[in-house]
């Protein structure tokens, strides 16, 4: 890549930092430059977090016809999958798995629920309803 | 408290943190294409049962801490590497490295590293910071990838170092042990085994999914994954290729342009010609990758999604395997004089 085609389109990231980028220049010696971002890979973190919006939808629509609990939703809402749970919860995947059913889920201690909700950052009554209130 | 330490923005989190700590104890030629060279950074792997994020697992270079391992293994410079299982332990040893004036690097999870935006913070735990001193209750970080350095709190930097999940950090530091120099002649040879180094990694690794047959392989499976997956799982299996490939701390074109200049250097070290025409053969190989990304950019804007665009796909990275495997096998056949 010549320095000169570096793309400085803008991207998420260019709110923190612009980025080094290696290119040649015109007697073709590598040098550094500054980015701002480029279109092709901003496009690409917008389509994971579309795919992450809608899996968090999903999971909440699964949560509100009782096929899970909101454990599942979290999970989602939180990027976390149920490996990460257990490694923050201390539980075993196969406990975070039953939990993720609505009935188990109705007769978990405050105690455990409390290990959710610090894990997910919310309240117990938030864990429970789903009603989060964040910026 | 504040250490000796002078902050430079690299591409890469590891080079950086590699090149600053070294640069910190002495090491004052080394660069970033340097240690990512000498560190026999480049590599491609796809694992195909292995999820990231929902996604491939696509990896353009080596694992990490591999790169700091093998820089200060090549230049004779003993490290110093702790993890704990408890927080305050590991407080503790970091408090009394920056009270005897030592710059430590740090593996941290981003996921709740406050300072990135919030579209960049995914279970990811193999980022690296230096800390490199403290003020109140904040620490000073120098964060490679960032222009200017930052600060996290005692609580916020806790957090990180003890972010869970795969790769968990486990308060992970690490920082040569003592102050050295290092000679010409030392970077020489860790720039010519380095070399060697990549060309077995890319050439010789056993199995279908890694080095310059693992990029084939990948060429291959994304022919089907229109296919297999369909339409929507496939854009974002190549989104997911993309942002491996380009995302903050590749230089771009998946790491090859930061070898392309670490050839370059390693010419000023070694005047072999050959060097500087390999250069030009990463240079291309760099530009393949980001003319892939367009391709696929296109395809998971739904732009453009046939077989056909997906075949287009494929073929891209079917001529980089050999791009790639000539500009290794030419590495290897080099004559060092010393």
């Amino acid at each position: 890549m010549k320095k000169e085609d570096i793309p400085q389109d803008d991207g998420a990231l260019n709110k923190l930092t612009k980025e080094v980028v290696y290119a040649v220049d015109n007697s073709g010696n590598y040098t550094t430059e500054l980015s701002t971002g480029w279109d092709v890979k901003s496009t690409a973190l917008d389509a994971a977090w579309e795919d992450i919006e809608q899996r968090i939808a999903h999971a909440r629509q699964k949560v509100l016809h009782h096929e899970a609990s909101p454990i599942l939703y979290f999970i989602e809402l939180r990027l976390m999958d149920i490996g990460i749970v257990a490694a923050y919860t201390g539980f075993w995947k196969w406990t975070v798995k039953q939990h993720l059913k609505p009935a188990v889920f109705k007769k978990l201690s405050d105690t455990k629920l409390q290990q959710y909700a610090d894990v997910f950052n919310v309240s117990v009554e938030e864990l429970k309803s789903m009603n989060v209130h964040e910026d | 408290m504040k250490t000796e330490f002078k902050h430079l923005q690299a591409a890469h989190c590891e080079n950086g943190v590699t090149t600053n700590l070294l640069r910190s104890v002495g090491v004052e030629t080394l660069t970033e294409p340097l240690a990512f060279g000498i560190g026999s950074g480049l590599f491609f792997v796809y694992i195909p049962l292995l999820k990231i994020n929902k996604g491939p697992a696509i990896a353009f270079r080596t694992l990490p801490g591999h790169i700091f391992k093998r820089t200060c293994k090549s230049l004779n410079i003993e490290v110093v590497r702790k993890k704990f299982s408890n927080k305050e332990m590991a407080a503790k040893f970091l408090d009394s490295c920056l009270e005897a004036g030592q710059p430590v690097g740090c593996q941290v999870g981003v996921y709740y590293l406050t300072y990135f935006p919030k579209e960049y913070r995914f279970h990811f735990n193999a980022h690296n910071l230096i800390v490199y001193g403290s003020e109140g209750d904040n620490y000073l970080i120098s964060d490679p990838v960032m222009e200017n350095v930052t600060t996290l709190s005692k609580y916020e930097l806790e957090r990180v170092r003890f972010a869970k999940g795969p790769l968990a950090p486990n308060g992970q530091l690490y920082y040569p042990k003592e102050n050295t120099t290092v000679t010409t002649e030392q970077i020489k040879n860790a720039i010519k085994s380095g070399i060697k180094r990549n060309v077995r990694d890319m050439l010789s690794i056993p199995g279908p999914i890694a080095g310059v047959s693992g990029i084939a392989y990948t060429g291959k499976r994304i022919k089907q994954w229109k296919n297999k997956l369909g339409q929507q799982k496939a854009g974002l299996y190549l989104a997911q290729l993309v942002r491996m490939q380009e995302e903050i701390g590749t230089g771009g074109g998946g790491f090859r342009y930061i070898y392309g200049a670490f050839l370059q250097e390693a010419h000023a070290f070694h005047p072999i010609d050959e060097l500087m025409d390999i250069s030009k053969i990463f240079t291309q190989a760099g530009d393949r990758w980001r003319s892939a990304a367009v391709q696929a950019a296109g395809i998971y804007k739904g732009r453009i999604g046939s077989q056909a665009d997906f075949d287009v796909m494929g073929d891209y990275l079917l001529e980089i395997a050999e791009i790639e495997k000539k500009a290794f096998q030419a590495l290897g056949k080099i004559k060092w004089n010393s």
